[in-house]
């Protein structure tokens, strides 16, 4: 101890007490301040980068999504779209088959209806017709019957008994 | 550019010093002495007692005659101030303003005009008297020095943040120990609520005490921080700074510790008291005995090479002296690591806010 405080030397002690004071101060000012600032921002906008680039990635794994639902829903429009496409060829396919089934059927009920008249109309024209020919034919031979005497009474006679018989 | 030279002029320096110049100045050692072992031993001894005292003048390498002389100033009923050119390395009376002085064992006394010392038998120190002694010496030439060193390295690295957020070169490795001092020292010893005031500090005392740490390792000769001077100014500069900087809680600790009974309070109250002085001095010699050490270990060692003859040693010896030199880099690197460290933790027990009690 003694020693050690023989070895104290005050000069010393006042300059190295002076020198490291203006070190400090001069350090503090113009070299410690201005570093520690810088590296402090320089932390801060390497932590807002990362940050920024984390927000930009999540943005872009939302787009990325919103992109899917709206391809999803694109995809699902569209299936819909020539769904109902198909649906209405099909409808109008088949509403066509009917109408022209009915169409026709409607058509051949008028000709079955047109073929009954004519039909009809021949067998009634054939019946008059008939009538007509059977008269003519019953007076040619009502004509040649009765030229004989026999011939009269016979058929007189034959009348006679029907007469009868009522 | 200019930093960057100095860096590696630094970088070689350290590297090569055990080599050139202790050898060197070694040598002159021996050449002055007698060729007998005894008196090879007693050079050394002498030598390595020299090399951790401080100078008058600056000899960066005594045997080349690279050497200025510093000014004397010298409070002596008056002031007064001239060249350690007027000692010749000690040798001869310096006279000013009709007073003459004398160099013994380093230390200045004042004498009449034949330098009579005069030996107290029983303090076994000189009777004369001492004046004040305010010179300018090779240690406060040398803090200052590396002092300008440390502030042109550390405004170019400051500076270099103005044209973007990269630094320039030495500022990348000056960067991370920057950054090393404060996530590693100061946020978990002091808190990331209060570290920002010591910043400040702690990097000016990292930096101080490494670079001139470093110093102590190159030819040049220097021994700043293996001076107990220099080690209680950093010491009681923490010791101000934790004192005037502490809150409540940290006074209460001492005198009144919470949470003990009444009896441990009082028995504890003297015992923190001390303990407030106690830390700093621990401070103090810590630094002072490991960089003093250091040196002694160093140059025992080269002169190891002196007194041994047989090739074959002083081979052993040199690598030994190689392996002990990279390892006090580390050391160097280490006793400024832990100044701070523990200056951080008084900081940081002077802040701390105890809401657990």
């Amino acid at each position: 101890m003694e020693k050690l405080l023989e070895k104290f030397e005050v000069g010393l002690f006042f300059w190295q007490l002076i020198l490291f004071l203006a070190l400090l101060f001069l350090l503090r000012k113009y070299a410690w301040k201005p570093i520690l600032t810088s590296v402090i921002n320089r932390e801060e906008s390497i932590k807002e980068g990362l940050e920024a680039a984390e927000e930009a990635k999540e943005q872009m794994r939302q787009l990325k999504e919103d992109n899917k639902a709206l391809l999803a829903e694109a995809r699902m429009e569209r299936d819909q779209i020539v769904k109902e496409a198909r649906e209405a060829k099909d409808k109008m396919i088949s509403d066509a088959k009917e109408t022209a089934k009915a169409e026709g059927a409607k058509m051949i009920e008028a000709a079955k209806t047109a073929i009954q008249a004519e039909r009809n109309a021949a067998v009634n024209e054939l019946k008059g017709q008939v009538a007509e020919l059977s008269v003519e034919i019953a007076e040619k031979i009502l004509k040649s019957e009765i030229s004989s005497d026999t011939k009269q009474q016979e058929i007189i006679s034959a009348a006679m008994q029907n007469a009868k018989l009522n | 550019m200019m930093g960057k030279k100095l860096l590696i002029l630094l970088l070689m320096t350290v590297l090569s010093s055990p080599f050139i110049s202790n050898a060197s100045e070694a040598d002159t050692t021996q050449t002055t002495t007698n060729n007998s072992e005894v008196a090879v031993k007693e050079g050394i001894k002498k030598y390595i007692d020299h090399h951790l005292e401080d100078s008058y003048d600056f000899s960066i390498w005594h045997a080349m005659g690279f050497e200025f002389p510093l000014p004397i100033i010298l409070i002596d009923e008056g002031l007064h101030v001239f060249s350690s050119s007027k000692f010749h390395h000690g040798e001869s009376v310096a006279e000013s303003n009709g007073k003459y002085y004398t160099i013994y064992h380093s230390k200045i006394y004042r004498t009449d005009a034949e330098g009579t010392i005069t030996i107290d038998e029983t303090t076994h120190h000189p009777t004369q008297v001492k004046p004040l002694n305010f010179s300018i010496t090779k240690n406060v030439t040398s803090i200052f020095i590396f002092s300008l060193i440390i502030f042109l390295l550390f405004r170019s690295f400051a500076k270099s943040y103005e044209k973007g957020p990269i630094p320039n070169k030495i500022g990348r490795f000056l960067e991370p120990l920057v950054i090393f001092v404060r996530d590693e020292i100061a946020r978990p010893n002091i808190g990331e609520k209060h570290y920002r005031r010591y910043m400040g500090y702690l990097l000016t005392v990292f930096f101080f005490i490494w670079f001139l740490n470093l110093a102590g390792m190159t030819p040049l000769g220097i021994g700043v921080t293996n001076n107990i001077a220099v080690t209680f100014c950093l010491a009681i500069i923490t010791f101000l700074i934790t004192q005037f900087t502490s809150n409540k809680s940290y006074w209460g600790h001492i005198f009144w510790m919470p949470g003990v009974p009444v009896p441990m309070k009082i028995i504890l109250a003297p015992i923190e008291l001390l303990g407030v002085f106690i830390k700093p001095f621990a401070l103090m010699i810590r630094l002072f005995a490991n960089m003093t050490a250091g040196h002694v270990v160093m140059m025992s060692l080269i002169g190891l090479l002196y007194v041994f003859t047989n090739w074959f040693a002083r081979g052993a010896f040199l690598g030994l002296t190689l392996f002990l030199s990279i390892l006090e880099l580390l050391v160097a690197f280490l006793q400024a690591y832990i100044f701070t460290m523990l200056t951080a933790l008084y900081f940081g027990g002077a802040v701390a806010e105890h809401d657990d009690h």
